[in-house]
C-alpha cells in the first residue's frame, strides 16, 4: 500500500510538468499578446512604448527562456506578477477570489449530493413508476434549461417583482454597518438564487448515475438472497444495496475536487459574483499569461490530487482493490 | 464628462457600457415633483459598471472603468467644460507664447491633496517626468515626447516648451496630476496608490472590494467646494440585463440604457416616476472602412457607390431604434470642428450607385451580381465578436448592397485574432468598427498617410496629400478659426473620397434616479457638475 502510494505521488511530478508545458505552449499559440490587448487601436501608443511594455513583461525573450523563468519561479511557489495593468502578484489575485468560489461550490456540492443521491435511490427503488418518471422529468428540465435564462427569470421574479431576494452581488450596500448576525443573513440571502440554480442544473448527472448503479446492485443475486431471508425492504436497500452502490460515487466526488475552485463564467457574470470563473475568463481574454498559468497549475494540482484521493478512497472502501493489486 | 486624460481615439470594442456619458436634452419631460429646496448634504450615488477598474494610477491603465474613478479622484491642469471648451482646473490660467512654442500655466494656490499636503508645481513636473520615463510602462507618453523642456518656475508656475507649435498639447495637460510627495523616487508600478489613489479631486478614495465595488467619499476641502453627495459607489455588475434589473429594484441609481431599454422597456409611468432619462450624442461613431490597398477599393467610384446604396437612416432605425444621428465625417455633431452641411456627401441614392458602378466598368452578370472582366463584385465585411449592433449593421448593409448587385459576405471574429491575423496584416476587404471621437479634433493618428504601417491606425491605407497637409496645418496653430477651416475642408475631402462610409453617431442614454437634483444636461453630458448633485433630505436613502 505504501509503495503504491509513493509510486502514485512520484508520478504526479512529471505529469504536472507535462501539463504546464502544454498549457504554456497553447496559451502562447493563441493570437495576440498581453501588450497588444492593452494597447491595440490606441493612437497614443508608439512602437517604442510597445517595445518598452514587452520588455517590462519579459515578452521579448525567446519562449523557452520565458518558460524556464516561469518554471523556476514556480519551484519557489511564486506565480509571478499579472500582466494586467495592475501588475499585482498572481497569488494575491487568486487568493482574494478563492474563498467566494470555494464556499459557493462547497455549499452547492453538499446540496447536490444531498439531493441527487436520495432522488436517485428513490427513482431506482420505484423504477418505472410515476415517481421515477416525475423525477426524470424534473432533473432533465434542470439539465436542459439554460441556466442564464432561468437565472434572469428568477432574478426578475424574486428580485424585481416580489422584492424578496437581492438580485446580484454578495453584499447589500451598507453591509459594513450591519451586526455580524445581520451580515450573515445578508450574505445568505444573496446566495440563495445562485446556489439553488447551480444545484438545480447539476442534479441530473449525479442522480441518473446514482439511479443506474443502484439498479445494477438491486439486480444482483445477493439482494435476492437478502430479500429471500425475509429482511425488511429498508434494510435491504440501505444496508445491503446502498453501500455497494455508493462505491462509484467516490470517484465522482474525487473528480469534483478541481471543480471546487473553478467557477462558471456565465453564472458569475450574471450574478456579479467575483469568482474564479470571471478571473480566468478575463485573464484569457487579456492574454494575461501568468494569471492563466497560475490558475491552470492550481487546477491541475487539484485534479491530480483528486484522482489520487479517489483511488485511495476506493482502495480503502473496496477490499478487492486493496488486497488484489495494491 | 471630464476626460481625465487626453484620450483621443480609442476603438470602441464594446457597447457603450459606461454611465458617464454626455447629454444634451432630457428625452422625456422630467417628472414634476415637490420643490426640492436648497441643496443639502448626504446620500450616495450608486453607479453600475460592466467593467472593473484595473489600476487607479491613471497613466498605467487604459480602461474606461479606471478612468471613471480616477476622473473623480484626480484633477488635471485643464479640462473640458460643459460646453466642451478648454478651461483651467488645477491651472488658474495659462498663456501660449506668441510663437506658439511654450505654454505657461499659473497654478491654483491652496489646493490640497487628500492627505492634507499642498499641491504645487513640483507635482506637475513629477507627473510629466514619470510619464516620459522609459521605465514607466505607460501608453500615454506620446503627447509628452514633443515637449523639449518642462520647468517649474516657482511653486505655482509651470512652463513647457515644444520644438514646434502643437495644438493638441494644451488638451494633453488635462491628464491627472499625481502626488509627487508619495511617488517620487519610488517604483510607480509597485506603488500602493494603484489600489488606493490619493488625488486632489472632489472625491476621496475609501475602499475597493475586488470584483464588487469601489467606494469614494466627498472631499470636504475640495477647491471648487465639497460635493453635496456623501458617497459615490461604483458597483461592478458585468451583465447588462442584471444591471437593468438592479436599476429597477433600486440596487443602483444610474446606468447607461441600451436603445431597446430606452425605447421599449422604460416608457411606463412607473419607471418615469422613479427615473429621469437623458439622451445626447455619444463621443463615438461607427463606420464601414475599405481596404484601399485592394484594387477593388482603389476605385473611388466603387466606394462612393457603396455609400449611395446604403441607407443610413434605415440602419439607425433598425439597429438603434432611432437613437442616433447620421455621421458624415469623424466629428461629433455640435462640436466646433463639425461641419453641419457637407456638400460632397453623396447621401442615399441607389440610382447614382448603379450609375457609378456602370461607369467603373461593372456589368450585370448572371445571378444578379455585377461583374467586371468575368469577376463578380463581391467582398467580405469583418467585424468583432460580441457587438450585436455591428453585426446587425452589417446585415442591413448586406441586404442593401445586394439590391444594386454587390455580393457581401459577413465574418465575425474574436477580437484578438481579428487584430493580429487580419487588421495588422492588412488581410481584410472591409471592416465594420467604431472609433471614439476625441475632444481635440486632431486627426493625425487615423488619417495621416504616415500612419499606415502595421499596428498603426490608418489601417485602411488612406493616402491623400491635401488631407496630410491640412492635418499638419491644423495641429500647428492654436488659432481656432484657422483650425476649423482645415477640418471643414478635410470633411469635404473625406465625403468625396469615402475611405470609410461613416454610418452613425449613437446616442448615450443614461437613466438616473429621480431623487437626484441639480443635474444639468449640457453638450459635455451630465457628469460635469456631479459635485452640485444633491438629494433632498426627505428622499435620502443611503
Amino acid at each position: 500500500m505504501a509503495q503504491y502510494l509513493l509510486k502514485r505521488i512520484l508520478m504526479l511530478f512529471p505529469l504536472l510538468i507535462g501539463i504546464t508545458l502544454i498549457t504554456f505552449t497553447v496559451i502562447h499559440l493563441a493570437p495576440g499578446e498581453p501588450v497588444e490587448m492593452q494597447t491595440a487601436m490606441s493612437p497614443k501608443v508608439s512602437a517604442q512604448s510597445r517595445a518598452r511594455l514587452r520588455e517590462f513583461y519579459g515578452l521579448d525573450k525567446p519562449l523557452h527562456v520565458q518558460y524556464g523563468m516561469w518554471l523556476s519561479n514556480l519551484a519557489r511557489f511564486d506565480f509571478g506578477r499579472s500582466f494586467a495593468p495592475d501588475n499585482r502578484p498572481v497569488t494575491d489575485k487568486i487568493v482574494e477570489r478563492i474563498p467566494v468560489t470555494l464556499s459557493i461550490n462547497v455549499i452547492a456540492l453538499i446540496l447536490e449530493f444531498g439531493l441527487a443521491l436520495p432522488i436517485g435511490i428513490l427513482a431506482a427503488v420505484r423504477r418505472d413508476t410515476i415517481v421515477d418518471r416525475g423525477i426524470s422529468v424534473f432533473v432533465f428540465v434542470g439539465f436542459a434549461v439554460p441556466t442564464f435564462w432561468l437565472a434572469l427569470l428568477c432574478m426578475y421574479f424574486f428580485g424585481v417583482k416580489l422584492n424578496w431576494l437581492p438580485i446580484s452581488g454578495l453584499h447589500s450596500l451598507g453591509y459594513e454597518r450591519l451586526s455580524p448576525l445581520a451580515q450573515y443573513w445578508d450574505l445568505a440571502k444573496h446566495l440563495v438564487l445562485p446556489v439553488s440554480i447551480a444545484t438545480f442544473g447539476s442534479l441530473a448527472g449525479l442522480s441518473r448515475y446514482m439511479r443506474s448503479t443502484m439498479l445494477e446492485v438491486l439486480s444482483q443475486d445477493y439482494i435476492t438472497t437478502a430479500r429471500a431471508k425475509g429482511l425488511k425492504e429498508r434494510t435491504v436497500i440501505f444496508k445491503h444495496a446502498l453501500k455497494n452502490a455508493l462505491l462509484p460515487v467516490i470517484t465522482l466526488l474525487g473528480f469534483s475536487l478541481p471543480a471546487l475552485i473553478g467557477g462558471s463564467v456565465i453564472f458569475e457574470t450574471i450574478f456579479a459574483i467575483p469568482g474564479m470563473g470571471q478571473l480566468f475568463y478575463q485573464g484569457v481574454m487579456a492574454r494575461d499569461y501568468p494569471l492563466v498559468m497560475g490558475i491552470l497549475v492550481i487546477g491541475a494540482c487539484l485534479t491530480l490530487i483528486g484522482n489520487l484521493l479517489a483511488d485511495l478512497c476506493y482502495a480503502v472502501a473496496d477490499p478487492r482493490i486493496r488486497h488484489g493489486r495494491g | 464628462m471630464r476626460l481625465p486624460r487626453a484620450l483621443k481615439l480609442v476603438l470602441v470594442a464594446l457597447l457603450f457600457a459606461g454611465c458617464s456619458g454626455e447629454p444634451q436634452q432630457a428625452a422625456a419631460p422630467p417628472v414634476v415633483r415637490a420643490p426640492a429646496g436648497p441643496p443639502v448634504q448626504g446620500d450616495a450615488l450608486v453607479v453600475g459598471s460592466i467593467g472593473e477598474p484595473s489600476n487607479l494610477i491613471p497613466i498605467l491603465s487604459a480602461d474606461s472603468a479606471s478612468s471613471d474613478i480616477s476622473g473623480l479622484v484626480y484633477n488635471g491642469l485643464v479640462r473640458y467644460d460643459k460646453n466642451l471648451n478648454l478651461e483651467g482646473e488645477l491651472a488658474k490660467s495659462w498663456e501660449v507664447s506668441p510663437d506658439g512654442l511654450s505654454i505657461t500655466f499659473h497654478l491654483r494656490r491652496g489646493v490640497k491633496w487628500h492627505d492634507g499636503r499642498e499641491f504645487t508645481s513640483r507635482d506637475v513636473l513629477y507627473t510629466y517626468r514619470v510619464t516620459v520615463d522609459p521605465k514607466t510602462p505607460t501608453a500615454y507618453s506620446e503627447d509628452f515626447k514633443q515637449v523639449k523642456t518642462a520647468q517649474a518656475l516657482d511653486s505655482y508656475t509651470f512652463r513647457v516648451t515644444y520644438g514646434k507649435p502643437f495644438a493638441p498639447a494644451l488638451a494633453s495637460w488635462g491628464m491627472p496630476v499625481l502626488p509627487a510627495h508619495l511617488l517620487e523616487g519610488k517604483d510607480i508600478t509597485k506603488s500602493p496608490l494603484s489600489r488606493h489613489p490619493i488625488g486632489t479631486g472632489p472625491f476621496v478614495f475609501k475602499e475597493w472590494i475586488p470584483g464588487q465595488k469601489v467606494t469614494l467619499e466627498r472631499f470636504p476641502d475640495y477647491f471648487e467646494g465639497a460635493p453635496h453627495l456623501a458617497r459615490y459607489v461604483y458597483r461592478i455588475i458585468p451583465d447588462n440585463s442584471t444591471m437593468y434589473m438592479e436599476l429597477k429594484a433600486g440596487g443602483i441609481d444610474m446606468m447607461g440604457l441600451s436603445p431597446v431599454q430606452y425605447q421599449r422597456q422604460t416608457n411606463n409611468p412607473e419607471f418615469l416616476q422613479r427615473f429621469n432619462k437623458y439622451r445626447y450624442p455619444a463621443s463615438a461613431y461607427t463606420y464601414l472602412g475599405y481596404n484601399q490597398r485592394l484594387p477593388l477599393f482603389q476605385d473611388r467610384r466603387v466606394r462612393q457607390a457603396i455609400t449611395c446604396a446604403i441607407n443610413k437612416d434605415e440602419i439607425i432605425q433598425g439597429v438603434l431604434l432611432g437613437m442616433g444621428k447620421i455621421a458624415h465625417g469623424p466629428y461629433k455633431p455640435g462640436t466646433w470642428a463639425y461641419k453641419p452641411k457637407v456638400d460632397a456627401d453623396p447621401g442615399h441614392d441607389p440610382a447614382r450607385a448603379a450609375a457609378l458602378l456602370k461607369e467603373a466598368g461593372y456589368v450585370m452578370g448572371s445571378g444578379g451580381i455585377l461583374e467586371k472582366d468575368g469577376k463578380p463584385l463581391s467582398f467580405t465585411i469583418m467585424t468583432n465578436q460580441g457587438n450585436d449592433q455591428r453585426l446587425k449593421c452589417a446585415q442591413i448593409i448586406q441586404r442593401r448592397l445586394k439590391t444594386v448587385g454587390i455580393d457581401v459576405k459577413i465574418r465575425v471574429m474574436e477580437w484578438a485574432s481579428f487584430l493580429t491575423n487580419f487588421i495588422d496584416k492588412g488581410k481584410f476587404d472591409a471592416v465594420l468598427l467604431g472609433w471614439t471621437i476625441s475632444q481635440d479634433p486632431d486627426l493625425y493618428d487615423v488619417w495621416h498617410s504616415s500612419k499606415t504601417g502595421p499596428k498603426e491606425l490608418n489601417f485602411v491605407g488612406f493616402k491623400n496629400a491635401e488631407v496630410d497637409r491640412l492635418i499638419v496645418e491644423g495641429r500647428g496653430t492654436f488659432d481656432v478659426e484657422k483650425r476649423r477651416a482645415c477640418y471643414y475642408r478635410i470633411q469635404e475631402i473625406l465625403a468625396q473620397e469615402q475611405p470609410y462610409t461613416f454610418l452613425y453617431v449613437p446616442d448615450a442614454l443614461p437613466a438616473v434616479s429621480a431623487r437626484f437634483r441639480g443635474i444639468e444636461p449640457a453638450p459635455a453630458g451630465i457628469m460635469h457638475n456631479l459635485i452640485k448633485w444633491y438629494v433632498p433630505k426627505a428622499e435620502q436613502v443611503n
